[in-house]
């Protein structure tokens, strides 16, 4: 492919969409050429979705031009956009669960013959597109049988056979594993070959630096730039779409940590049959100890474990003291707090307010005689926390549900200061959490290290765990890979550890 | 000032709560007085608040255990149970606070058992209960072998009968299990983890909520409501009958859930159930008087369950 200007496919200059007084997008400019893999980069809420959903007919510019192939592109609706040749997969599954992979990916465009569909015809077109694309998937298979990833690749299958000249993925590799990711990798490049331009949405950057040509960053609503892939570096894209350097990100340690100090917590050889295996670690007042490993190498396990919500071998210290915790509630009054992965489901309850779910874990905090809720002093803490943490809420009454992901993590987090934790560990406290709510919540870590809190920080997100971390622990295959710290914590060596390349 | 500005929120915040249901019941009076005079009269209106007493106290165990996301079918059995418990105290020559003592207990172990198996050996309650249905039902007949056994004590057959201060012991009773049971469920924190564990089960685990002991109790708390409504029936009827209650969770669960307690955990009030348990009140008493036939009386009632839930659903929607 040459990069000559002529190549262009899809461009758009100086797109504006207002929603009422909201301006979602402002100048916004793109350049897609033909055969070409073009990276959109931004953070939530950046605009990229808007973005999107213009390009695919559901919202209509306010202002601004977009040509196709030289023409002006306006399509009235999504059926339009795939007439004009512009395919879109969008993240959230679209398929009939009851339906069969065939009739899922010929939906509305079933072969027919006197007015029956056609179940020959049908099959037989599902398995050439499926075919042509390499998937390892049955098309006479029911959709619902099928695993999220299948379910992903059927519908990528989906928004490509509709012959498209520009295919717009958006993040389609959030539920697939690495091979199956590869079979999606593969059929891009037969997509390049083929001339197709290929708009892609992703925010995991070793993927977005392996398959992109081009790389366009946009944050709040406008253009920043735009790079060819050799040009840039992914500090250097982290700081484009966030507008701050990565040192700006992660805020600076008050003070190093004083290491003839004895460990508030220690685990020795803790196993957990077909979980984790030998898992040793100590961790210091106001220290704050990195926990790394790819998905399924029993982080979480082990945390879980510690917190007495499953059973393990080996032992747990506290402040020199073998403790061995039944259920949560014995780990909170010995004062350890555990920040759950999956806000939704552990964390919050979210047709309570606000302040409930706040005062939750410190109910016996607020409980006087009899039972009785000391109201008074409950409201008091809440509404102090919301201060603190500054979550944007209408009111303490508001269900917690009703806020955005960042405020609802701040709640969590709420949550376990008001029990005053000794060890507190936070297990991907920053996980669908917009940047500034990111950084509040680093501030707040930070805080809590500085005032002598022992912080197990368990994250996927490498970077997160370069810049909060004083010492990493990198967990493979369920067990402790290697402890890292100082000069020794570098991606390279992080990801040496966790994928178990290390030397 | 401010006073006044509070009770009015709290004045809306009750109105948009439970003005459907609330509604659903005056309507309800509305269409029965205008085919019978007699029935919007005081005598007939505390008439209905002792037939409706068994039901409505039933349901205030049958909130909590809702409210966890929970369901009990042995409510009618244990009534039965109760009574019969009772009867057999008096059998053995026991006194009045023996009796009642030894029958509460009962009512006590019955839940402790349907809560012991949903907890801990984590079958759902549905089932746990059904087979307690049955089990308890049939414990119900061991002393007598199916016949009904009469009830002489004094003090027993009062309660269903006498008054105090001019109000029926019965609704004495009702009112006080009311007002303990609204303060529990709002004001203690024993109310709150209930709330939060039915709205998420997990969250409260984590969160350090004793999730077993809290069901266990709450399948109690439904046990003794159950024996309380046992006794009520039992005095009234001067006897225990081996059918005694026979269907009446199915009454208890359409009061809870009439009042707006959801069946997902996590939502109700014993107001509400109070309202509920008035509705079922006036529809069998209302359908009574017109002498309207027990089938229709079935079908009507299921009917208006259906509409009255829908409105209240159908509200609460619009609110959002």
């Amino acid at each position: 492919m040459h990069g000559s200007a002529t190549d262009t496919i899809l461009k758009i200059t100086d797109v504006t969409k207002s929603f009422g007084q909201v301006a979602a997008l402002k100048g916004m400019r793109l350049e897609v050429r033909r055969g070409r893999v073009h990276t959109l980069l931004g953070e939530n809420g950046a605009g990229k979705s808007t973005l999107m959903k213009i390009l695919a007919g559901v919202h209509t510019a306010t202002s601004g031009e977009i040509t196709l192939d030289g023409q002006a592109y306006r399509p009235a609706s999504p059926q339009d956009a795939a007439s004009l040749g512009l395919a879109i997969v969008f993240q959230e599954l679209s398929l009939c669960n009851n339906l069969t992979v065939a009739e899922n990916i010929l939906a509305t465009r079933e072969p027919r013959r006197f007015g029956f569909i056609n179940d020959k015809a049908l099959v037989a077109q599902a398995r050439r597109i499926v075919a042509d694309l390499g998937l390892p998937i049955d098309v006479t298979e029911k959709v619902g049988n099928l695993s999220i990833a299948q379910r992903q690749l059927v519908e990528i299958a989906k928004g490509l056979s509709h012959d498209a000249e520009v295919v717009i993925l958006d993040e389609p590799t959030s539920s697939l594993s690495d091979s199956e990711a590869e079979i999606l990798f593969a059929i891009i490049a037969r997509l390049k070959e083929r001339g197709v331009a290929i708009i892609y949405i992703s925010h995991r950057m070793e993927e977005i630096m392996r398959l992109s040509d081009d790389i366009t960053v946009i944050r709040d609503g406008e253009y920043v730039s735009t790079h060819a892939r050799e040009e840039v570096t992914i500090e250097a894209l982290i700081a484009l779409m966030v507008g701050r350097r990565m040192d700006e990100i992660y805020p600076p340690a008050v003070h190093a940590v004083a290491r003839d100090k004895a460990p508030v917590l220690s685990v020795e050889r803790l196993t957990r049959e077909g979980e984790f295996q030998d898992v040793s670690f100590e961790v210091r007042a106001g220290e704050i100890l990195g926990f790394f490993g790819l998905v399924g190498s029993g982080r979480s396990e082990v945390m879980n474990a510690i917190f007495g919500m499953k059973n393990a071998s080996g032992a747990v210290r506290l402040n020199g003291e073998v403790v061995r915790f039944r259920s949560p509630d014995e780990a909170i009054a010995r004062r350890v707090g555990f920040v759950t992965e999956n806000r939704k489901e552990e964390g919050l309850v979210l047709g309570h307010s606000v302040e409930w779910n706040i005062s939750m874990a410190a109910l016996g905090d607020f409980t006087g005689g009899f039972g009785f809720i000391r109201n008074g002093a409950e409201r008091a803490a809440a509404s102090a926390q919301v201060g603190n943490l500054s979550i944007k809420t209408n009111s303490l009454d508001t269900p917690s549900g009703a806020l955005s992901g960042g405020n609802q993590q701040k709640i969590v987090i709420a949550k376990w200061l008001l029990t005053r934790p000794r060890v507190l560990i936070l297990d991907e406290p920053t996980r669908g959490v917009d940047v500034g709510a990111k950084f509040e919540i680093y501030k707040i870590i930070r805080q809590l290290a500085a005032e002598g809190t022992a912080i197990l920080l368990i994250s996927s997100d490498l970077p997160e765990v370069l810049g909060m971390s004083d010492r990493v622990v990198v967990m493979h295959e369920g067990a402790p890979g290697a402890t890292l710290e100082g000069p020794d914590l570098t991606p390279e060596t992080i990801m040496a550890h966790a994928t178990g390349f290390q030397s | 000032m401010t006073q006044n500005t509070e009770t009015k929120a709290a004045l809306v915040r009750a109105l948009k709560q439970y003005g459907g249901i609330f509604l659903s019941l005056v309507m309800l009076c509305i269409v029965f007085s205008f085919f019978n005079p007699r029935f919007m009269t005081l005598i007939n209106f505390m008439n209905i608040l002792q037939q409706v007493a068994v039901i409505a106290i039933a349901a205030f165990g049958m909130t909590w255990v809702i409210l966890l996301g929970e369901i009990d079918l042995s409510v009618g059995s244990i009534i039965a149970v109760a009574g019969m418990v009772g009867a057999q105290c008096f059998a053995f020559g026991m006194g009045f606070v023996p009796a009642i003592a030894l029958t509460l207990l009962a009512g006590a172990l019955m839940g402790m058992l349907n809560g012991v198996l949903t907890a801990k050996l984590l079958l759902p309650s549905f089932i746990v209960t059904v087979a307690t249905m049955g089990i308890y039902r049939g414990m119900v007949s061991l002393p007598t072998n199916g016949a009904p056994a009469m009830i002489e004590n004094e003090t027993w057959t009062a309660i269903g009968t006498e008054s105090f201060l001019g109000l029926p012991i019965i609704i004495w009773v009702v009112a006080v299990l009311f007002v303990v049971n609204q303060i529990a469920l709002s004001k203690t924190s024993f109310g709150r983890r209930a709330y939060l564990t039915g709205g998420n089960r997990e969250a409260a685990v984590y969160s350090g909520i004793k999730v077993d002991r809290l069901k266990i109790l709450i399948f109690m708390i439904s046990g003794v409501m159950a024996a309380i409504s046992g006794i009520l029936l039992s005095s009234r009827l001067f006897s225990a009958q081996t059918n005694a209650g026979m269907s009446y969770e199915l009454d208890a669960i359409a009061a809870a859930v009439l009042g707006g307690t959801s069946l997902a955990g996590g939502v109700g009030t014993m107001v509400g159930t109070l309202i509920g348990a008035l509705i079922i009140g006036v529809m069998n008493n209302g359908m009574n008087m017109l002498s309207v036939p027990y089938f229709y009386q079935l079908i009507v009632k299921g009917l208006v369950i259906l509409i009255a839930v829908w409105l209240d659903v159908r509200a609460k929607q619009a609110k959002r």
